[in-house]
């Protein structure tokens, strides 16, 4: 038999398409009389609207319609947003502005054309008579409301929440030391490289509707879509082909998946909108935006006593699906990896005339582990011990699990000291610490940061959830014995049609191009919920693993009564029912009987059966589907389909040590090492763990070091191409050096915690951290991001 | 007004008449179906759209279609040949060089020009010559990698 995929670096079968450039994004299916979207947008951040004059753009050749916001006002339904927090106050958001704009690229007007150019022609043909209006751009000034963005409201606060357990007051007042610092978390742009496009075609005969769009969530985006159009959810099809990344940006219900599908119904036509990069920075959601100051207790040995964050968030001029809901999450996680026994978040969260904030890689948690990494470091500055050593001191035993902390949680598992030590190991922590001494004393600015982080990933239990935290799979066996798998998890580049036919391949012991993994189709795959928040494998993976133990249970029953023995007597092993040894022997059988005579050709083989001591899950197949010797009372066909309810999150964790030197002279930051120690639990394809790592800390070297979204202080989009919205290129990374421990989660049975987030969650505090470090001979304690080199030249040349 | 063009994409000889305006990209894409080359920021800074133009890489999102009449264009459809794949999309396979795929043919091109000026090239010169492509998923080790598997592979 095969050695066991599971666990194995095998390369992704998803691969020979996309190196070939074979694979169909959303603009790569042509349909013939395909209409084309371009949009209107707004140049003002807040501004009156008092005529949309659409006159000159429909005497452009080839333009065939325009709608505006009065157009569609009383047709499309507003755009979805599925959080439920109390006195939440929720804005009217129409598809299209009718009477206000609230941002810069807010859609004012969808025009229609044969072809893009002529769209885009059209699009300056449009005159929109704005009155302008003061924008309220700084998210403080927001909170203090002296300009109102949504005037039924009365201020700019969408709601504040406070939670927390513990007596935060007693732990601030009896402390040896609190500590304070205000922290800015600036809005990131997720920048998935393929931009949002939807294609939507209405075939008016069966009254059926399919959206191919590139998301991360087709069922949860067809229910919404539905509602927001008016047409039956199962007339509805969605269908995401490849997607180019989402990292949040696509777990989310926009104004143009609607308008697209609607305007294809009053066309009766294909209609295709692909999002432009300036759209894509405008008008898809950001990420993070948060301002916050945080308090925290402890004794003079370092024990920790109480945290306290207040922060306002920036959530925009709009909720989108999940905008109120990642400020919560920040809340969440403020416990870290650490024994806190008060913690209190004070939530303010405002209105401002910029895009929504909303779920980016990470979604509301690497803010967390950024406040608490940050005053950890923060406290070893302050007691003058050893940033990692203050960790080690806080850090619950491994016999401690569950855990439960002051944020409300229980930590599934986990082994904190086992992978700060082996990071330390790597980066053999005793010397570097010395070496750095030694080159400090020569005048280079070296520096250590390190983050000892905890994530909360598998969401989750549907209790927890907005619109159910399950997944569902349905696995079968064809009647020629190949395997197919649909998943409700809709992967987007994490390599699930790979690790997903690993799991399938070993249970089934079949071999692994024999499985087909199915997903992203509405109109195939049964309901499920999507990718995101590191939940695909480890629930959805966990829900193909629960479909083929139930398809097995009924194989092997199969299985005994053609071989005419009892399901118990029989063993699965190399993708084979036998009997047992023994109870073969006692048949009497040996040699598996050669079928006399000849089949009809057109017909089915006939399975083998009379006198055979095993079966293959292949036989068992055809012979499920000629149901022919079936045993009583059981269905023909062979599959099953399981939806999994977790029972809790999943906390993965680790270490990340990095190692950097700053240019005193040009402020550049050089990485000299970045060594990360991950636990995620079980891992299914450690390649494609080792990738998601990589590719979240080079995300979080993009928050540290380089990216922001800039309003200016008239809310315009300064940051609005990539020319000014600067991402990590090839040259900016350093060599990472993964390893990882091995703690198996509880919350499912394959063990597994999730590793989505984990570079984006883990690494910007380390990165941080490096960098204050190598100042700290400046007296520096804190910098906030991006660090760029006019950061490090002003906190050298203002701290002397 | 439309302008005749001639050009050859992928060995294969193409006369068509288009808008002055059209980029070369949309030529590649809505004209001969070759979906393979991707857009992904309109501003030349990402690479997705990377194709080679008389053996040189060029973004064929910042140029006209009629800008490249009489030229050869090699786009990332023409790298595999009779079924064997090029040297640099195997180490992509190999070294888990992709992810989403997006910005991938955009890479592949580059990394093939840059291994065709520098057989031999180190992490550094790796990285300068990928300089054009962004990538949002790999965190760029992975393709790095994948190029040197290419190098060593090309170098038998």
């Amino acid at each position: 038999m095969a050695d066991k995929y599971v666990g194995r670096r095998v390369k992704r079968t998803e691969d020979p398409r996309l190196i070939k450039g074979l694979a169909h994004y959303v603009d790569d299916i042509k349909l013939p009389d395909t209409l084309h979207v371009a949009f209107v947008r707004s140049i003002y951040a807040h501004a009156r609207i008092n005529n949309v004059d659409v006159s000159e753009a429909l005497n452009v050749p080839g333009v065939v319609a325009v709608y505006t916001g009065k157009d569609v006002a009383d047709k499309v339904g507003p755009v979805p947003c599925a959080s439920a927090l109390p006195d939440l106050k929720v804005p009217d958001h129409r598809v299209l502005a009718k009477d206000k704009v609230y941002f810069v690229g807010h859609p004012i007007a969808a025009v229609v054309a044969t072809d893009r150019y002529a769209a885009r022609d059209a699009v300056d043909l449009v005159m929109v008579d704005y009155d302008d209006l003061p924008a309220v751009v700084d998210v403080e000034q927001a909170a203090a409301g002296s300009t109102v963005i949504h005037e039924s409201f009365g201020d700019n606060i969408a709601y504040k929440m406070s939670s927390g357990e513990g007596d935060i007051e007693a732990a601030l007042s009896s402390a040896d030391k609190v500590i304070k610092q205000r922290i800015l978390h600036r809005r990131l742009a997720p920048i998935a490289m393929e931009p949002r496009g939807v294609l939507a075609r209405y075939y008016p005969g069966e009254e059926e509707l399919t959206v191919w769009s590139s998301t991360q969530i087709p069922h949860l985006l067809r229910t919404q879509l539905a509602l927001m159009i008016g047409i039956p959810e199962n007339k509805l099809r969605v269908i995401t082909p490849e997607v180019g990344g989402g990292f949040g940006s696509k777990l989310n219900v926009y104004p143009e998946e609607a308008l697209l599908g609607w305007i294809s119904m009053q066309l009766g036509k294909p209609v295709k909108w692909i999002e432009t990069r300036r759209e894509n920075i405008q008008a898809t959601i950001h990420g993070r935006g948060q301002v916050g100051d945080i308090e925290i207790a402890c004794k003079n040995d370092g024990t920790l006593l109480g945290l306290r964050y207040n922060v306002i968030a920036d959530l925009g001029a709009y909720h989108q699906l999940l905008t109120p809901a990642i400020p919560t999450l920040t809340g969440l996680m403020l416990s870290g990896a650490y024994k806190i026994p008060a913690i209190q978040i004070n939530i303010t969260a405002c209105f401002t005339n910029k895009m929504a904030t909303d779920a980016y890689r990470g979604a509301g948690r690497p803010e967390a582990t950024y406040v608490v990494e940050r005053a950890l470091d923060l406290v070893a500055a302050e007691l003058g011990v050893d940033p990692a050593e203050v960790r080690r001191k806080n850090f619950p035993a491994a016999n401690e699990f569950p855990f439960h902390t002051a944020t409300g949680l229980d930590y599934d598992s986990g082994d904190y000291e086992a992978a700060l030590n082996k990071a330390q190991q790597i980066v053999d922590y005793k010397t570097l610490r010395e070496e750095q001494k030694r080159l400090r004393a020569e005048g280079r600015l070296i520096g250590v940061g390190v983050s000892t982080y905890v994530e909360i990933c598998a969401l989750g239990p549907s209790q927890a959830m907005p619109a159910g935290g399950w997944e569902s799979a349905t696995v079968r066996i064809e009647p020629t014995g190949k395997v197919t798998i649909l998943t409700g998890a809709s992967p987007h580049g994490q390599g699930q049609e790979t690790s997903f036919a690993q799991i399938a391949a070993d249970e089934l012991g079949v071999d692994l191009n024999d499985v087909t993994v199915i997903h992203g189709d509405t109109g195939v795959v049964q309901y499920g919920i999507g990718t995101f928040g590191s939940r695909a494998t480890a629930v959805g993976g966990t829900a193909v693993l629960v479909a083929i133990q139930k398809l097995k249970a009924k194989a092997s029953k199969i299985a005994a009564h053609i071989l005419q023995t009892d399901a118990t007597r029989l063993s699965f092993e190399g993708g084979k029912y036998s009997l047992e040894k023994a109870a073969a022997s006692a048949a009497g059988a040996s040699e598996p009987v050669v079928p006399v005579g000849e089949a009809p050709a057109a017909a089915l083989p006939e399975p083998e059966t009379n006198g055979r001591t095993s079966l293959t899950i292949q036989e068992i197949a055809l012979a499920a589907h000629l149901a022919k010797e079936l045993p009583p009372d059981t269905e023909p066909g062979l599959s099953a389909t399981y939806f999994f309810e977790p029972k809790n999150f999943t906390f993965p964790f680790g270490t990340h040590i990095v190692v950097v030197e700053v240019d005193r002279e040009t402020g550049d930051i050089k990485f000299l090492r970045y060594v990360a120690v991950d636990d995620c639990g079980k891992v299914i394809n450690p390649m494609l763990v080792d990738g998601q790592l990589h590719g979240g800390i080079c995300q979080s070297i993009g928050q540290a070091m380089y990216e922001e979204v800039v309003y200016d202080e008239q809310g315009q989009l300064v940051s609005g191409t990539l020319m000014d919205y600067a991402l990590p290129r090839a040259s900016h990374v350093p060599n990472f050096e993964l390893d990882r421990t091995e703690t198996p989660s509880p919350v499912n049975p394959l063990g597994i915690k999730g590793v989505g987030e984990a570079g984006t969650i883990g690494a910007t505090p380390a990165i941080v951290g490096a960098i204050v470090d190598a100042l700290s001979p400046f007296g520096v304690k804190h910098l906030d991001m991006p660090i760029k080199p006019e950061t490090i030249w002003k906190a050298i040349n203002t701290s002397h | 007004m439309k302008k005749a063009i001639n050009v050859t994409v992928n060995g294969v000889g193409h006369n068509d008449e288009v808008e002055p305006r059209m980029l070369l990209v949309h030529y590649l894409r809505d004209v001969l179906g070759l979906t393979g080359t991707h857009v992904g920021c309109e501003t030349s800074l990402c690479g997705a759209c990377t194709v080679l133009l008389d053996g040189q890489a060029v973004k064929s999102c910042t140029m006209f279609s009629v800008q490249a009449d009489g030229a050869s264009v090699k786009t990332i459809e023409g790298f595999a040949s009779n079924g064997d794949l090029h040297p640099v999309q195997e180490g992509f396979w190999e070294r888990h060089g992709l992810q989403c795929g997006y910005c991938t043919p955009g890479m592949i091109v580059s990394a093939a020009q840059l291994l065709d000026r520098n057989a031999n090239p180190s992490r550094e010169e790796i990285c300068h010559g990928l300089e054009g492509n962004l990538c949002r998923c790999t965190g760029y080790q992975h393709i790095i990698e994948a190029v040197e598997y290419a190098a060593k592979k090309a170098a038998g």
